[in-house]
Order: C-alpha cells, then structure tokens, then sequence
C-alpha cells in the first residue's frame, strides 16, 4: 500500500472547503484542513490548524507543524476566500483590502510555503482557485473578480517558477455553488449568470472534485499552469 | 530562546548544505568552510541553489531552535553586501535574523 498523500485544504471550516476535506479523506489521503476558526469535523486522517491565510507568522507555523507532524506535503487546494458584491462607487477600501488579502496574498502565502514543503520531494501538486466572475466581468464583483484575475496570473508564473521541483500548479473557477460565498447575491442575478454557462445549473463539490482529481493525479505530471472553467464558461 | 551562538548557526549552514549537496553537480558542491563562496561572484550556486539552500537552513532554524524566520525578505535583497556571499556571512546573517525573531516575540 502507498503511503497517504498528505493535502491542505484551506477554507476547510465549511462550504466547499469542508466538502473537499471529506472527500479527500473518503479517497483514504491524510488531510489537513486551515480556517482561521475551530471545525467540528472529526475523522481519524484530519486535523485542523487555526490560522489566517493573511497572517504570514501563523501560517509559517502551521507549515511547521505540517513538517514536523507529518513530513511532507503533497496537494495544496487553495480554497480559502471571500467576496464582496458591491457596486464599485459604494466599495470601501477596507473591503478591498480584505478581498485582496486573502484572495491574492493568503493563495500566494500559501504558495510559497507549500512549494518550500514540496521541494525537497521534487514533487506537489496545487490547485488554486478562480472563478467565472473573471472572464464573465460580472459587474458588482470589481474586486472580487480582479483579485481572481491575479490568482489565475499568480498559478501561470508560479507553474513556471516551481516546475524545476517538479510540482504542478493549475486552478479551477467554479461556477455559483450553493454556498455562504453567494449567499448575498440576489436570486436573479445568480440566474442570469447561470444563463450565460454553457450548461445551465448550479455547480456542485463533485464538480470540483473531479476536476482537482485530475489536476492532483499522478498521471497529470505534464499539466501546469492551466486553468479549467465549469459550466462551459471560457 | 536562547540565542544560537554564530558556530551554532554555521553547524545548522552546513546541515542545510549537507541537504542540498547530493542536487548539486560535484564541482558545485559546497565545502564547509565559512569562506565557502556561495552566491554572487565566484559563488557555488545558481539562483535555484540559492533558493533552495535558503528553505533548508529556514527549516532547520525551525527544527533546531523552534524559530520561524524568512531569511530572503526584503532588508536581504536590498543589502548592499548580500548576506549572501559565502557561509560565514550567511551564518552571521541567519543569527541577527533568530535574534531579531526572538526579540520581536
């Protein structure tokens, strides 16, 4: 038997997040899940680290542990992120701040200490997260769809800057999944989002775990630096 | 924390040397001496090299002391004399760096 893939799931506490922790533990990896609060999911495979995606002090911490408990990295899911829908003339400037810094510097935070991990096996495996706000230039999502915009730009440099240690870094941009991120939009605009997709539905976590399966395979060595839209969005 | 004195820090240079070695082609190989040339003109490694003897020397830092530090922040970038130039630089380097850490703690 293989060893267990270890795998970090950030965001992990709930949504789709929490979803992509469980699955990973069904498929028999080890997983550790980071939020900045405590989760209630207990299953032997999971533990949970507290820390803030931003906080570049806890989140070296939690690498450190990561090392120290467990050894080794070998899929990093940078999950993690919020949203803000306002219309760009009543956006604060806290607002951008936050957005920007967990979407933008927490995914790239988390980059970099799980290339560090990574390197000295030669191989990882990491998957960001885009999304369909970025090539749909939803209005009322300024920020929210530029930050991922420099998430999609931040996975092709770093698929080029850490293919030398044989890790492959790729996204994907999911589509509205039912989830606390758009609890706030309203139904209608959800609606005619959904219209513009290719295939007309909701997203779901099998969606998304399906396509991380691929990104995360052994057999996906050779695929870097891509990023695959649900729903037929391109 | 006790502060590593700086032939603590060049033991923990070199463990992290001992690292990265076995990657690295035989004429580019470090010795541990202090005046081992490591990065910049006349240095042993390339710029991956640098990277990667950086991450194992932050890592033993963490092992050994308990100690987080990010040794290429921008102060290091900027120094007019990188701390980087050979193993006893570096290793006096890493040390303000715990020192700093610890301070700051």
């Amino acid at each position: 038997m293989p060893e267990p893939r270890v795998v970090l799931v950030t965001g992990a506490r709930k949504g789709i997040g929490r979803a992509l922790a469980e699955h990973h533990l069904a498929r028999g990896d080890t997983v550790v899940g980071l939020s900045r609060e405590p989760s209630d999911l207990s299953a032997s495979g999971y533990r949970h680290i507290c820390a803030d995606v931003c906080d570049e002090a806890g989140v070296k911490k939690a690498f450190a542990e990561i090392r120290r408990e467990l050894g080794r990295l070998d899929v990093l899911i940078n999950n993690a992120g919020i949203a803000a829908m306002n219309h760009a003339l009543l956006t604060p400037m806290e607002t951008v701040g936050r957005v920007l810094g967990t979407n933008v510097a927490g995914t790239f935070l988390l980059c970099r200490e799980g290339a560090k991990l990574m390197q000295k096996r030669r191989s990882g495996r990491i998957v960001n997260f885009g999304s369909v706000a970025t090539p749909l230039k939803l209005e009322g999502e300024a920020i929210y769809a530029a930050s991922k915009a420099a998430v999609v730009t931040l996975t092709h440099v770093l698929a080029r800057e850490l293919a030398d240690y044989g890790i492959t870094v790729n996204a994907i941009a999911p589509t509205p999944v039912k989830t606390d991120l758009i609890r706030n939009v309203p139904p209608d605009k959800i609606e005619r989002l959904i219209e513009r997709q290719a295939i007309r539905r909701f997203g779901e976590v099998r969606d998304i775990a399906n396509v991380i399966d691929f990104f995360t395979s052994p057999a996906s060595d050779f695929v870097t630096g891509q990023v695959i839209y649900l729903g037929g969005i391109a | 924390m006790k502060i590593p004195t700086e032939e603590q820090v060049l033991q923990i240079v070199y463990r992290a040397m001992d690292d990265l070695n076995p990657q690295l082609p035989a004429e580019r190989r470090l010795e541990k001496s202090p005046d081992t040339p490591l990065f910049g003109r006349a240095g042993r490694l390339d710029s991956l090299g640098l990277v990667n003897l950086i991450v194992a020397i932050e890592q033993a830092v963490e092992d050994d002391l308990g100690a987080t530090v990010t040794l290429a922040d921008e102060k290091a970038m900027s120094q007019r004399s990188s701390p980087f130039r050979t193993a006893g630089i570096l290793a006096a380097y890493v040390r303000a760096r715990i020192e700093e850490s610890a301070g700051g703690a």
